[in-house]
């Protein structure tokens, strides 16, 4: 193994892990049988998770004529099965530190994240994926750019270089970051996907957004390249990189358009977004 | 304000012979106000024959609440011919999807999609507005008035109070009376049971003293046994609920899949004799009755 790959590994393994009370509320609502009292009890045990619980619960989406402030006044409220599928909606969010000393702007990456967790969504939706499926493309898109957070976390002051090159020279961050570190975002997102146990698809998602040529015939891979273009194009958020790229001759058979074209099919992209930004304030304050 | 039942069964669709005289259509309930305001509460298959008995005197204009989005109460949706015809005018109300953030319109377009159904909300001809609705709004149609309050099952599901002409109903949706997570002797317990009780009462307060309830009561006490957390009432907790109320006739609906007609006469017998002498009037909702409140 080649020295650089041995300190990218290193930096991966002191990446966060999933919090033990995601694991636990991961494996409670997987099953059948889950114990509301079980449930309960590892969210209350957890301020981080219970704060952004009471957060969403008392957001719009939910509608409630009083405000709830407690995991149990929750719990009452929205019964088992709500609680179950809202614990398992919040636990990926909010892993990482908003601060990170590279500079990077954690709001503005997690809007880029989650406007292409949106768009890529929408494309999977148009092209007649099926409905199960498509939260998959909703967390391929949020998670794309995950191994620009190693970079930002671990290599700050090469990082903020490689953002600056990137920016000054308009050139793809990507391209940046395999010459000033040997590596790509995409190849650290895969070492995460493997760390976490992510699903195969994800993990080609967050290895192969740049390249959908590698991984043909795979829709997410398509969808998430092609959101992530029409997002860096309407401007929505910014994880460092400017560069809007054509579609390649297989997404654009795909999609059967370009980048604009998307744009244009997508109408409804903007206030999808605006919908989604509760997520970006429900981490604002409890990371 | 007059009342028709469309649908009456729970969880599923139960046609065949041991269910004539109750229904197997599952939930759908037509209310027509004093000035021919026309409110349908949910969607399930018996909106399938409303809607061909509506498409005979078009153009149609119409509210349909629904009380959540589970199968059984929006699977006859896309069967409702009006929805197809240009001219009608449908409103749709009902609660939000929190998890996909997004509001009741998402029903129809998850109901009308390629691998479901071949025909798209955009095809749709008639005019069709939709307001997902919060905890205790109120929507005025016409004469009458409609108030939503959160209830009890798993998924966000709205009861319906509609008042009009001096009079009132409640229908329940899906509901379970709220319960403690916790036993006796928990340190939780009594914090839990607080809440619980307040959640209860709010509901009491909240469809006390009108003229009519109907409610879910798909379980009879030794089957709740077994559901518990469910999201269905027995029929004991049902008239509980409302003599707790002040409520003198209570219509109790979306019966048990698996129910025949003469288990559900049975029952209904049964509880006549139990609550004999009581001020209450009790009966249980049959597919095609009218009921004059």
């Amino acid at each position: 193994m080649s020295e650089i790959h041995r300190r990218f590994l290193n930096a991966v393994e002191r990446m966060p892990a999933f919090p033990k009370s995601v694991h636990q509320v991961l494996a409670l609502t997987s099953n059948i049988n889950c114990s509301q009292k079980q449930l309960v009890e590892v969210i209350r045990l957890d301020p981080v998770f219970t704060l952004k619980i009471l957060k969403l619960v008392n957001s719009a989406f939910f509608g409630l004529a009083r405000e709830v402030t407690s995991i149990h006044q929750a719990s009452v409220y929205l019964g088992l099965n709500t609680l179950k599928n809202v614990a398992l909606g919040l636990a990926a969010i909010g892993v990482f530190p908003r601060d990170n000393p590279a500079g990077l702007d954690m709001d503005a990456f997690w809007l880029h994240s989650l406007a292409v967790a949106t768009a890529t969504r929408m494309l999977g939706e148009q092209i007649g994926v099926p409905h199960d499926e498509v939260t998959d493309y909703f967390a391929g898109g949020l998670l794309h750019d995950v191994g620009k957070m190693v970079f930002a976390l671990y290599m700050p002051g090469e990082f903020r270089q490689a953002l600056d090159i990137a920016a000054r020279e308009g050139r793809r961050l990507l391209d940046v970051e395999v010459q000033v570190f040997g590596v790509s975002h995409a190849e650290l997102g895969a070492v995460l996907a493997r760390k976490w146990n992510l699903p195969k698809n994800l993990a080609v998602c967050l290895a192969d957004h740049h390249a959908p040529r590698a991984a043909e015939g795979q829709p997410l891979v398509d969808c998430c390249f092609a959101a992530n273009q029409v997002v860096k194009r309407i401007g929505v958020g910014a994880a460092g990189d400017k560069v809007v790229e054509d579609l390649p001759e297989g997404v654009r058979q795909r999609f059967s358009t370009d980048v604009a074209g998307l744009v244009a099919a997508l109408p409804d992209l903007p206030v999808e977004i605006d919908k989604a930004r509760v997520f970006v304030r429900l981490g604002e304050d409890v990371a | 304000m007059k009342l028709k039942f469309y649908g009456t069964r729970g969880s599923m669709p139960a046609p065949g012979p041991d269910t004539l005289r109750y229904g197997g259509n599952t939930t759908c309930i037509a209310l027509t106000g004093d000035a021919g305001e026309r409110i349908i509460l949910d969607g399930g298959s018996g909106i399938r024959v409303l809607g061909l008995e509506l498409a005979r005197r078009m153009p149609v204009e119409c509210s349909i609440f629904i009380s959540h989005t589970h199968w059984d109460h929006i699977h006859g949706l896309p069967f409702f011919v009006p929805l197809f015809v240009a001219g009608n005018r449908i409103t749709i109300l009902g609660p939000p999807d929190p998890l996909a953030m997004q509001g009741i319109e998402n029903v129809l377009l998850t109901q009308l999609a390629y691998p479901h159904f071949p025909v798209r909300v955009a095809e749709l001809k008639s005019s069709i507005a939709y307001e997902t609705l919060r905890d205790r709004q109120t929507v005025r149609v016409g004469s009458l008035t409609i108030s939503a309050i959160l209830m009890n099952h798993p998924a966000l599901c709205f009861g319906f109070r509609v008042q009009g002409g001096g009079k009132s109903l409640f229908f329940t949706g899906d509901h379970e009376p709220f319960g403690n997570i916790y036993a006796p002797g928990d340190p939780e317990y009594e914090e839990y049971a607080a809440i619980v009780r307040e959640r209860n009462e709010g509901i009491v307060e909240f469809i006390r003293g009108v003229d009519l309830l109907v409610a879910d009561s798909q379980y009879t006490d030794e089957e709740y046994k077994t559901k518990f957390g469910w999201g269905h009432s027995t029929f004991e907790q049902c008239i509980g609920m409302a003599k707790a109320a002040g409520i003198g006739r209570v219509c109790l609906t979306h019966h048990e899949t698996t129910r025949t007609d003469a288990e559900l006469s049975r029952i209904g017998e049964e509880l006549l004799r139990r609550h004999a002498g009581e001020d209450i009037e009790i009966r249980l909702a049959e597919e095609g009755a009218d009921i004059e409140i």
